[in-house]
């Protein structure tokens, strides 16, 4: 080995080649730590449509089953919610479903396939609490005033919703609360998870 | 007997640097003679680590991460293991305590200018202990699998959700391991709670204290001891840490391990503050608690979310009110370090911050009702609003400079104001505009038309 000195710039270099390359390895290394924390083959095997029965279903009642581990809301509306619908268009953020929350056969005015039937993700699309249904008479237990026509009131952080699952102005959630997938079997029974048409 | 021990002990020195590293950082540690209440803190911290480390070791002795079995692991930890209640309730109200303690320990570092130079890395490395406490506080909460500990998982890993162009999404799935809050999210939350944070919060806490130890503590007065040495070189105004401040430390540790075994024995959920009543139910993924609000520590953050009534907003401010605690160094540039020598504007100021803060995290633990959403938002301009009148009193500055942040503040205000409007509240936010509007005209207007904004004399020792 040579005494003479320190060739500085090939030592430079070679440190730079050194790290870039160790952390090449370290990136590649990094893969199957991060992979794992995406959710697993089992998780996402558990997304099997779910069948309901809605012959039972009074006018005014609303039923919540599990989808996908989140609950999914079934109301079934009175012609009189469905003609008091119209008249919060003003004070809602979007009144006629332009955001992407709902499939292509749920984009109508009253957010489902039979007006009769609202079914919806009972997560409110602030951050991921389940709001809970107020009818119009109980509106002073929440402090939602006089004007309340019933709706969806996440106690969270006071975002509301309409019973068609439209978001009002001036609430921290950004959106209407989603409709899932969903069709009809018979006239009795439907599925949540697929398409209506493909079921 | 003796001339053993001394031979005992310099085999050891021979080998390993013991005796100076107990110099260095204990016995021959000087620090200035006038440390007060305040300076209790410090150890206190290190005294709950301690705590939380012991009782989390045995609890994961009898805990059980599987949402199937947690919540009844804890049951039994309460009701079938000899001790384990005390354990569990050590652990819990230890998690308090531990906020309790680095929140005065905060203080401290800003009545008495802490941060300031030389000082900016140990309030740096601090800030990070403090935001990966939090993590660790809130990944503790979870592994109880009660309603609390379901709900405010799903609300806290939504918020990064909020992350525009698909980020959020894609980080909150990576978070929860799964489209819900599930077993996948415990037993990750579990590992990281016992063995991956409390790593990492230990080496932080090392490099804290030898940041401290190697430019030496500040004190009440603000000033650098190390300027005012004698012949051998050891700062005329300092004493060792050992015996003096280990003995004084000592007293701080038996009246605080007294009110903790009070809490501890008494009222180990502290009327609901330390452990919330809907947390003794098990996790229910379909049906939210009526009333949901974090615990008491992440209150104040939890109020500026809320109170902006928008999602990205409201994520970016809560975000951006811890971040802004790290720039302390680099937004008060005054020379003068402590409180005592800062002007009268300035002690104000500080109060006003206190109060803020501490009625922020007051109403992040109340339902969001239309009057305390509207006051939490003025609260959220205030504590904003305290960092910029923070980098304003840096110096003596021209009086044009006072009346461009005033009307710069006030138009920004007019602004947000403007975009949030709501005819129904009109009212309500008229009002309450006067808190931003006292605020501006006492803290910017002060210091032109009155002299209360001017400093005292510095000494050149200790008092």
């Amino acid at each position: 080995m040579s005494n003479d000195g320190v060739d500085i710039r090939r030592r430079r270099l070679l440190t730079v080649a050194a790290v870039a390359m160790g952390g090449v390895g370290a990136g590649f290394t990094a893969v199957p730590f991060v992979a794992s924390w995406m959710p697993s083959a089992r998780a996402k095997a558990i997304g099997a449509p779910v069948e309901v029965d809605i012959s039972k279903v009074e006018i005014g009642q609303r039923i919540t089953v599990t989808w996908r581990g989140k609950p999914v809301w079934i109301l079934r509306r009175s012609p009189q919610i469905l003609d008091d619908l119209a008249s919060l268009d003003d004070s809602l953020r979007d009144p006629s479903s332009e955001v992407e929350q709902q499939p292509e056969y749920a984009i109508n005015k009253h957010r489902s396939i039979k007006p009769e039937f609202l079914i919806l993700v009972g997560i409110c699309t602030h951050l991921g609490c389940s709001p809970m249904f107020v009818k119009a008479a109980e509106a002073a237990l929440w402090n939602l005033g006089d004007a309340w026509l019933g709706g969806f009131f996440c106690p969270c952080h006071g975002s509301r919703f309409d019973l068609a699952g439209r978001v009002f102005q001036g609430v921290p959630a950004p959106t209407n609360l989603v409709v899932p997938p969903h069709a009809y079997l018979d006239d009795n029974r439907i599925i949540i998870g697929v398409d209506e048409g493909k079921a | 007997m003796n001339n053993i021990l001394t031979a005992a002990m310099k085999w050891v020195d021979d080998r390993f640097p013991a005796t100076q590293l107990w110099n260095e950082h204990v016995g021959k540690y000087y620090a200035p003679k006038n440390f007060n209440f305040w300076y209790y803190f410090g150890s206190l911290a290190l005294l709950v680590l301690v705590i939380q480390l012991l009782s989390g070791m045995w609890l994961t002795m009898f805990y059980k991460p599987d949402a199937e079995l947690a919540f009844a692991s804890v049951e039994y930890i309460m009701r079938d293991v000899d001790g384990g209640w005390i354990i569990r309730y050590m652990h819990s109200t230890g998690a308090s305590a531990f906020f309790v303690v680095i929140y005065l320990h905060m203080f401290r570092g800003l009545l008495y200018g802490s941060y300031k130079h030389p000082r900016e890395l140990i309030w740096v490395i601090g800030m990070l202990i403090y935001g990966l406490l939090m993590a660790e506080a809130f990944m503790g909460y979870l592994l109880p699998w009660g309603q609390m500990s379901f709900w405010g998982a799903q609300v806290i890993t939504s918020l990064f959700g909020a992350l525009p162009f698909g980020i959020g999404e894609a980080l909150a799935l990576i978070i929860r391991g799964d489209y819900v809050i599930s077993d996948a999210t415990l037993t990750r939350f579990f590992a990281l709670h016992v063995a991956v944070l409390p790593l990492v919060l230990l080496g932080l806490i090392g490099a804290h204290i030898l940041a401290l130890h190697h430019v030496g503590s500040n004190n009440p007065d603000g000033i650098e001891i190390k300027k005012n040495k004698d012949e051998n070189g050891v700062p005329v105004d300092g004493i060792t840490f050992h015996p003096y401040y280990s003995v004084k430390d000592l007293f701080g540790a038996a009246v605080f391990l007294f009110l903790f075994a009070v809490v501890m024995f008494f009222v180990p959920e502290f009327y609901g503050w330390f452990i919330e009543p809907p947390n003794f139910e098990p996790a229910n993924p379909l049906k939210t608690p009526e009333h949901i609000a974090p615990v008491w520590y992440f209150t104040p953050s939890y109020a500026i979310l809320r109170g902006i009534p928008d999602k990205i907003t409201g994520v970016a401010a809560m975000g951006l009110s811890i971040f802004v605690l790290f720039l302390f160094p680099w937004l008060d540039r005054h020379p003068i370090r402590s409180i005592r020598y800062r002007s009268t504007l300035y002690r104000f100021l500080i109060g006003t911050f206190a109060v803020t803060f501490v009625m922020l995290g007051y109403l992040g633990t109340q339902p969001a009702t239309l009057g305390f959403s509207e006051l939490s938002f003025r609260l959220t301009e205030l504590y904003f609003s305290f960092f910029l009148i923070l980098w304003l009193y840096s110096r003596e500055r021209a009086a044009f400079v006072y009346f461009a942040v005033a009307v710069g503040a006030g138009l920004l205000l007019v602004v947000i104001d403007a975009i949030r409007f709501d005819a129904d509240k009109a009212m309500l936010l008229f009002t309450s505009s006067l808190m931003p509007l006292a605020f501006y005209a006492i803290f910017v207007l002060g210091p032109v038309f009155t002299n209360l904004n001017e400093s005292k004399p510095v000494p050149e020792r200790l008092t």
